[in-house]
C-alpha cells in the first residue's frame, strides 16, 4: 500500500510486545508508512509519531512497563514527546508511558484479579488530542480490551487535575472492566500530544476483523480514527 | 560478599488486589485470625566486597527509581543484610 500522507509512524517492539504487527497494519490502513523501531536502538529514524503497542514487555516483571521505560528507544521517545511529537501508548504502552512519567498515575492489577478480554464501549471525552481529533466529544466507540493490570490509579489531587484540565480522554461506558478510578480508560498530557489508553484501537481498523458494530459482526472500525487523527494533526502541524 | 535488602510495599491508600485475594484464601485453610494482608516485594542486591555508605546510597537510589514506582509504592527499608560468618 502506498502511503497517502507521506507521514512516517514508528512502532516500537520490546521483548514481549504482542501487538506491534497489528499497530503497524493500523498505521498503513490509515494511510501512513509504518516504521519498525527496536527497543534497544535509540535512533527513532526521523519518524513523525510513535506508537507503543500492547503486550507483556519483559514479561511484566517488576511492574508492567517498568523495565521497558529504561530502554534506549524510550529515552529518545521521552525527549521527542517533550518536544511535541505525538506518542500513543496502548495497554502495555500506556503502562510504559506512566512508568516514564510522560503520563501521571499508574496501573495495578484489575480489582477482580481476572484477565479480561471483551469488546469495550467507551466515551470519547476529549476530541482535541493528536490521537482523537477525528472523533466527536461525547461519542461512544467500541474497541477490544484485554488486560490483567488495567486498573488506573492516581491520588485524588491528580485525578481532580486530570478532570479539571480535560485530560481524561476516554471513560469506560457501562461496566468498569478493571476498577479504574473514575472509570478512566485513557488520559493525555497537558499538550495533548501524548495519549495512553488500556483498550486496543489497532484491533478495530478493518471491517471483518473488528468488534461487533451496528453494521454487523466484526464490522467495527472505531479504532481507525486514532490513526487518521494523528495524520490530521501532523498535516496541521 | 555484601548484600543489601530493599523492601517495597504498596502505598496504604492503594488497594492491594493481590493481598485481598490472599486474605480471602486464608480462612479456607483454617486461618481465620488474619483480617488483612498486604503483599509487597523484597529485593536482595549483592555486591563484591563490603556494603559501604556509597553502596547503600546507590541502593536507595535504585530503590526509588527502578525497584519501586512512587505513585503506587513506598520503599519501606534499604538495609545492609550482609551475613556475618559464624
Amino acid at each position: 500500500m502506498t502511503p497517502l500522507s507521506g507521514a512516517r509512524i514508528g512502532v516500537i517492539t520490546f521483548p514481549g510486545t504482542l501487538d506491534d504487527r497489528d499497530a503497524a497494519r493500523a498505521v498503513r490502513l490509515a494511510g501512513a508508512e509504518a516504521v519498525a523501531l527496536w527497543h534497544a536502538d535509540a535512533d527513532l529514524q526521523g519518524v513523525d509519531a510513535v506508537v507503543l503497542p500492547g503486550g507483556f514487555s519483559y514479561g511484566d516483571y517488576l511492574r508492567a512497563g517498568a523495565i521497558s521505560r529504561f530502554a534506549p528507544a524510550m529515552t529518545a521517545v521521552v525527549d521527542a514527546a517533550r518536544g511535541g511529537m505525538p506518542v500513543l501508548g496502548i495497554c502495555n504502552g500506556f503502562q510504559i508511558l506512566t512508568e516514564a512519567h510522560l503520563l501521571p498515575g499508574s496501573m495495578i492489577k484489575n480489582d477482580h484479579l481476572h484477565f479480561v478480554c471483551r469488546e469495550q464501549s467507551m466515551i470519547v471525552e476529549n476530541a482535541k488530542t493528536a490521537w482523537t481529533n477525528q472523533f466527536q466529544a461525547g461519542q461512544r466507540i467500541t474497541i477490544p480490551l484485554k488486560n490483567q493490570d488495567g486498573q488506573f490509579v492516581a491520588d485524588e489531587h491528580t485525578l481532580d487535575e486530570l478532570e479539571g484540565e480535560g485530560r481524561v480522554v476516554f471513560r469506560y461506558d457501562g461496566w468498569n472492566p478493571n476498577g479504574s478510578r473514575r472509570n478512566i480508560a485513557g488520559i493525555t498530557n497537558e499538550r495533548g500530544n501524548v495519549v495512553g489508553l488500556m483498550p486496543h484501537p489497532e484491533h478495530a481498523v478493518e471491517a471483518g476483523f473488528g468488534p461487533a458494530s451496528a453494521e454487523g459482526p466484526r464490522a467495527g472500525t472505531d479504532g481507525l480514527a486514532f490513526f487518521t487523527s494523528v495524520l490530521s494533526s501532523l498535516v496541521g502541524a | 560478599m555484601g548484600r543489601v535488602v530493599v523492601e517495597v510495599m504498596p502505598k496504604p491508600e492503594i488497594l492491594d488486589p493481590q493481598g485481598k485475594a490472599v486474605v480471602g484464601a486464608l480462612p479456607r485453610l483454617g486461618f481465620t485470625q488474619f483480617t488483612s494482608v498486604r503483599q509487597g516485594k523484597r529485593f536482595e542486591l549483592e555486591v563484591d566486597g563490603d556494603v559501604t555508605p556509597e553502596i547503600l546510597a546507590a541502593a536507595q537510589e535504585a530503590a526509588t527509581t527502578l525497584l519501586s514506582n512512587p505513585v503506587i509504592e513506598d520503599v519501606v527499608s534499604v538495609v545492609d543484610a550482609t551475613e556475618v560468618p559464624a
